[in-house]
């Protein structure tokens, strides 16, 4: 689309110059899409256990809690904010419920408390940020020592452990075969934030936010209200993934999902949301979860220790925003 | 109003005598100068890099792989030793490689344009996998460190350790480079105003360069201090500590849209942590409640800092100009 | 018109110390400036004088390395030079001080002075006390009584002002340029200002006095030039000139010719205001605004035009005063509160308020309508089509497809845009803030065509503009206003040129 072409006028005008399907294609999402193909048959090759479809279903666990975060940390980075403190929330919602297990609370109540937490620590960094206008990074930095702080604070070096059997299924359970809760979990929220995100009227004001805040004040957005419910959006999704990372993990230590909060953000930039707000997609970012999990799988099946994995993560979110920004330079 | 503003330095420094006369209500032996030197000593890592950190900041961005750096560092200098390197070389050593993971940043953010939170965040788990890689995830421990390694930042000089000597060089160091060179004035430009600072002709990417540079300089220094101090050295040492020194950053009134900050802001926003971190236990409070209490302060100094920088509006109206002149006054 | 130039152009013996010839200047859709002339000699003002839109801040621009021109030379003492990056200019001895002041306000008043090139000691080092010293020393030669230690927040604009000049100064300037520097000031701010501007001369600087304000022109101008659209018009003494024959010269054309203006009926009235008062921006602000009818607000730029409209449309709150729309009182807590009432605002910052750059055009235009294209809130994309189509085809848009992001269209039709967003609304009144700034003549008359038409329709119309030939082509009545008052309201006869430059700039006495 090149600027000589914008000669045509009034109802001459057509809807679209580029069909739907053909920008998809050309698209970061077919080319994360592609790696992640390759990797997979990559993988394949590598090691005969990798297609084993409960080889395959037990390494969804590594991605499915962080995903369904970053579904909702996408939306809240497109409209230009972030949270840096959802691994903290996680680690506060887990201690909420430990002490709630011990007061021998039974598994409905445990959830609620589990989401509860979630949508009151959202509500909190929502109501700093949209409410008294504070930077979203360093107020969720503050938060961040904050929530996990009180998790410390009730467990010290202790844990809660012994939550019932039932507790259990959320985090170990299989819905139907090879798929376990988790996974169908995931492939719901990527549905319903997929829907909510591109195909609702609150999608597209996330977006209008983070292209320009200010042109969509002045256009009658109601810019803080969707602030603010994004981040209480955010805090539930923690709340669940805290449900089910406590019920995976049987106990609750207050070092509970460290330093999860920087994977959810790579794994949204990763998967093309621009971290200065304005674009992105949920495909992209069911994309980068799954290729994650693939990295993360199939070098885990060779052997590879997590931690050069996570060189790889690192240079993966590194080179794939460097590379199209060096070819660029190399052609003017 | 402007005695306020002129004053963030004087509200913080009040507030850390109040914390330390609140604990010396509890237990007087804390404000004793021989524990007041611990303290300091304690806090120089942090007061180093939050000086190194508040540079970044200035010029509107993050570095968030100063921990990585300072432990891929430290691991080096361990290594060193191991391999018999003198210390002076350590030291050498420790340094280029710092500034030279900084420059890497740092050509990124310039060259690239890619915002420094996505650089650092990548970068941050490439470093410590660096480790990984050196050592195959191996400790040091101190059996295997020589003597003269682990001494020198305790040796006693004048009263206080080496390491203590060097954290106060570092500041001196500073309060002469932001205050008293072209560069360090032009971190305020960069960050302050970027469009007036190309009026000037100060480039916005060359600065921004120079600030990781110096940022990943003191995160290799400080590697090496830290593995000889605690005699130990492993891929996860200074885990999560690049928080700790965005919020010293932050108490210390640092802003994160970048422009605003000063030397002793920084340092004492680093105290008040360190202070925080060595009282507790002696109160007999949980020492688990320091991370809780340093991310209200965190947030406090956050509210803080918004409120003495609310954009005006043009002030069209002459008598309310005076009055808002005199109201500053 | 052009023998005022050849005369001055005889008289004038000695080579000025800047010169520009035939420069051009093109952005895309836009031609800002079209191979104009400008020359600046040695001790002596030269106010360059024109429409917004005429070119000024291009030359600004232009003169201080931010642009490069695209044709034409510039001669610095008669030898062709250009100026490649801002550091060029300085160096070549051009400083400007702007309106809104580019300096650093972490920064001590004397490193404002004197960043980028401060007295070093031996070792390298910023001389702090020699700093320090030279500033007070220049700040005193201007009469500026300011301690040169203090932050530049800690001061008012009139004594930013006064640390720009001391800046140029202390580089050494050749050409100092002054872009609307009192355009902020009080009374008692801008004598002094000129008594600066007189020393400035004294010492032999050559001075760019870029102004709206006649009463400073003839004041400490020497000379004059005008540009009109981009194109060098005239030049001269300013001696040898009057003050009608600049307004001519300015506003140029025939007014009638150009705006399609339509008696419309005036209905009843619409919008009421009364007694509107805020804090720092404005006072005492009333005024009824008819079904049918423009309403045209004049003044200087900062004169509080958009800041009233801004309030009207909830974006500040107003401290006293009531507004009603027919007799219904409105509280405006937001813009959305606004837009249900039918108050709708076209923004003069485009680029920041109005247009949402990165998105394609339907999404901007069904932006504050979405309850009406969606269903249960889920998108239509046929029905946001369907209503982008409708609005952007009357007020002729030309785009590649509806699904262009807007920022890669012109100005003029990035404005129709907006313009279509509002109407997709079915507003009662629109408030169009300079609708017609930086965009081409053929999307200006487009626009103004559709403001004629939609007051023919019985939308009633507040158009804020600075341009006295759109004001007075367009408006059935002009509110001008100064410092954040009402300052005088014309209508028929009373609506010239004179009579609200003279209002807006607060000239006593009667046009002659």
């Amino acid at each position: 689309m090149t600027a000589t072409s914008t000669s045509i006028r009034g109802r001459e005008i057509p809807d679209r110059l580029v069909p739907g399907w053909k920008r998809a294609l050309k698209s970061w999402e077919t080319l994360l899409f592609v790696v992640a193909v390759a990797i997979f048959i990559a993988n394949s090759l590598a090691s005969p256990y990798f297609l084993d479809p409960w080889n395959l279903s037990d390494a969804s666990f590594n991605f499915t809690e962080k995903a369904i975060i970053a579904f909702a940390m996408a939306m809240l980075i497109i409209a230009g904010e972030i949270d840096l403190s959802v691994a903290a929330i996680i680690a506060l919602a887990s201690t909420a419920m430990g002490m709630a297990m011990t007061a021998g609370a039974p598994v409905p109540v445990l959830v609620l408390i589990g989401l509860a937490t979630g949508l009151i620590c959202g509500a909190f960094n929502g109501f700093l940020v949209a409410g008294l206008g504070l930077p979203s990074i360093v107020v969720t930095i503050g938060t961040m020592s904050l929530f996990r702080g009180l998790a410390y604070i009730v467990l010290g070096d202790g844990a809660f452990t012994g939550y019932p059997d039932a507790f259990g299924w959320f985090g170990q359970g299989y819905v139907w075969w090879v798929f376990s809760f988790e996974l169908v979990l995931f492939v719901v929220m990527a549905i319903v934030f997929g829907i909510l995100l591109h195909a609702t009227d609150f999608g597209r004001r996330v977006y209008v936010i983070g292209n320009n805040a200010t042109a969509a004040r002045f256009s009658g957005v109601r810019v803080d209200r969707i602030r603010f419910i994004l981040f209480l959006l955010t805090g539930l999704m923690s709340g669940i993934a805290a449900i089910c990372l406590t019920s995976r993990l049987g106990s609750t230590r207050p070092s509970i999902a460290t330093g999860f909060e920087l994977e959810v953000v790579t794994m949204v930039v990763l998967g093309g949301v621009n971290i200065l707000g304005g674009s992105g997609s949920i495909p992209g970012v069911v994309i980068a979860a799954l290729v994650m999990g693939l990295v993360t799988f199939g070098l885990g099946l060779l052997n590879v220790p997590g931690i050069v994995m996570s060189i790889i993560i690192g240079a993966l979110l590194i080179s794939v925003i460097a590379l199209p920004r060096l070819w660029k330079m190399a052609r003017t | 109003m402007r005695g306020i503003l002129k004053s963030r330095e004087a509200i913080l420094a009040l507030a850390i005598l109040v914390l330390l006369a609140l604990v010396a209500m509890r237990f007087p032996a804390f404000i004793l100068p021989g524990n007041l030197v611990n303290v300091l000593t304690d806090t120089s890592p942090l007061i180093i890099l939050a000086l190194g950190q508040m540079v970044v900041i200035l010029t509107k961005c993050i570095d968030l792989s100063i921990a990585a750096n300072l432990a891929l560092c430290g691991m080096v200098a361990g290594l060193l030793n191991m391999a018999g390197v003198p210390i002076v070389v350590i030291l050498l050593a420790v340094i280029v490689l710092g500034a030279l993971l900084g420059a890497f940043n740092g050509l990124l953010v310039w060259k690239l344009g890619i915002p420094s939170i996505v650089v650092t965040l990548g970068t941050m788990t490439i470093y410590r996998g660096i480790i990984f890689v050196l050592t195959a995830g191996k400790w040091i421990n101190a059996h295997q460190m020589s003597p003269e390694f682990k001494d020198f930042p305790r040796a006693i000089l004048l009263g206080l350790p080496v390491m203590t000597w060097i954290m106060i060089a570092i500041v001196l160091v500073f309060t002469v480079l932001i205050y008293r060179t072209p560069l360090g004035r032009a971190f305020f430009a960069v960050g302050g105003n970027p469009h007036a600072a190309v009026y000037t002709g100060i480039s916005v990417g060359r600065t921004q360069f120079a600030a990781f540079v110096i940022a990943g300089t003191l995160a290799g220094l400080t590697g090496y201090l830290w593995v000889a101090r605690y005699a130990v050295a492993y891929v996860d040492i200074a885990g999560g500590f690049e928080l700790d020194v965005v919020a010293a950053c932050v108490i210390g009134g640092v802003a994160i849209a970048g422009g605003a900050g000063s030397v002793a802001g920084a340092v004492m926003g680093a105290l008040f942590l360190g202070i925080v971190k060595n009282a507790l236990p002696v109160v007999g409070i949980s020492p688990f409640a320091q991370m809780a209490i340093s991310g209200i302060a965190i947030l406090v100094a956050i509210a803080f800092n918004a409120r003495s920088s609310r954009p005006k509006g043009r002030i069209i109206l002459k008598q309310a100009e005076h009055r808002v002149v005199e109201g500053s006054a | 018109m052009l023998t005022e130039t050849a005369l001055a152009k005889g008289a004038e013996t000695h080579v000025p110390v800047l010169s520009f010839r035939g420069i051009s200047k093109t952005f895309p859709g836009v031609r800002a400036l079209d191979g104009v002339e400008l020359d600046l000699f040695a001790g002596q003002v030269t106010a360059l004088i024109g429409e917004n839109g005429a070119g000024k801040s291009t030359v600004v621009k232009i003169l201080t390395g931010i642009y490069q021109p695209d044709g034409g030379t510039i001669l610095v003492n008669g030898v062709e030079t250009r100026f490649l990056t801002a550091q060029a200019a300085a160096e070549a001895g051009v400083t400007a001080i702007h309106q809104e002041t580019v300096l650093f306000d972490e920064l001590t008043v004397a490193e404002n002075i004197f960043i980028g090139h401060a007295p070093r000691t031996r070792f390298g080092l910023i001389d702090a006390s020699a700093m320090e010293a030279e500033a007070k020393r220049l700040l005193a030669s201007i009469g500026a009584d300011l301690d040169p230690r203090i932050r530049l927040r800690e001061l008012g604009i009139a004594s930013k002002h006064l640390v720009a000049i001391a800046r140029a100064l202390s580089i050494d300037a050749s050409v100092v340029i002054m872009d609307e520097p009192t355009a902020a000031l009080s009374h008692k701010e801008i004598h002094e200002l000129y008594d600066l501007v007189e020393k400035l001369k004294a010492q032999g600087k050559a001075i760019l006095f870029i102004s709206h304000k006649f009463d400073e022109i003839f004041r400490i101008a020497d000379r004059w030039t005008v540009f009109r659209d981009g194109q060098f018009v005239g030049s001269g003494r300013i001696a040898d000139v009057t003050e009608g024959r600049l307004v001519q010269l300015m506003v140029g054309r025939e007014v009638d010719k150009i705006y399609p203006k339509r008696p419309a009926r005036i209905g009843p009235p619409v919008l009421t205001v009364a007694g509107y008062c805020h804090p720092t921006e404005f006072e005492d602000i009333g005024f009824t605004l008819h079904q049918g009818e423009i309403l045209g607000f004049y003044g200087l730029v900062g004169a509080g035009r958009s800041e009233v409209m801004q309030a009207l449309f909830g974006i500040t709150r107003p401290s006293k005063g009531a507004c009603r729309i027919d007799d219904r009182v409105l509280v405006l807590r937001s813009t959305a509160d606004a837009i249900a009432a039918g108050i709708v605002y076209v923004p003069e910052d485009r680029g920041r308020q109005g247009a949402v750059k990165g998105l394609p055009i339907f999404q901007n235009v069904t932006l504050p309508s979405l309850e009406k294209t969606s269903r249960a809130g889920f998108l239509r994309l046929a029905e946001e089509f369907r209503m982008t189509r409708d609005y952007t085809s009357r007020l002729d848009l030309r785009a590649a497809s509806l699904d262009q992001d807007v920022g890669l269209l012109s100005g003029g039709n990035q404005q129709k845009v907006v313009i279509a967003k509002w109407l997709a609304t079915k507003p009662r009144v629109i408030i169009l803030d300079e609708p017609t700034k930086g965009i081409d003549i053929g999307s200006k008359a487009a626009v103004h065509d559709f403001m004629s038409e939609l007051a023919a329709q019985g939308l009633a119309v507040i158009m804020v503009s600075s341009e006295i030939p759109e004001v007075l082509g367009m408006s059935d009545r002009v509110i001008v206003m100064r410092e954040g008052r009402i300052a005088a309201e014309f209508q028929g006869g009373s609506m010239t040129p004179e009579n609200l430059v003279r209002a807006a700039a607060g000239i006593e006495g009667e046009a002659a």
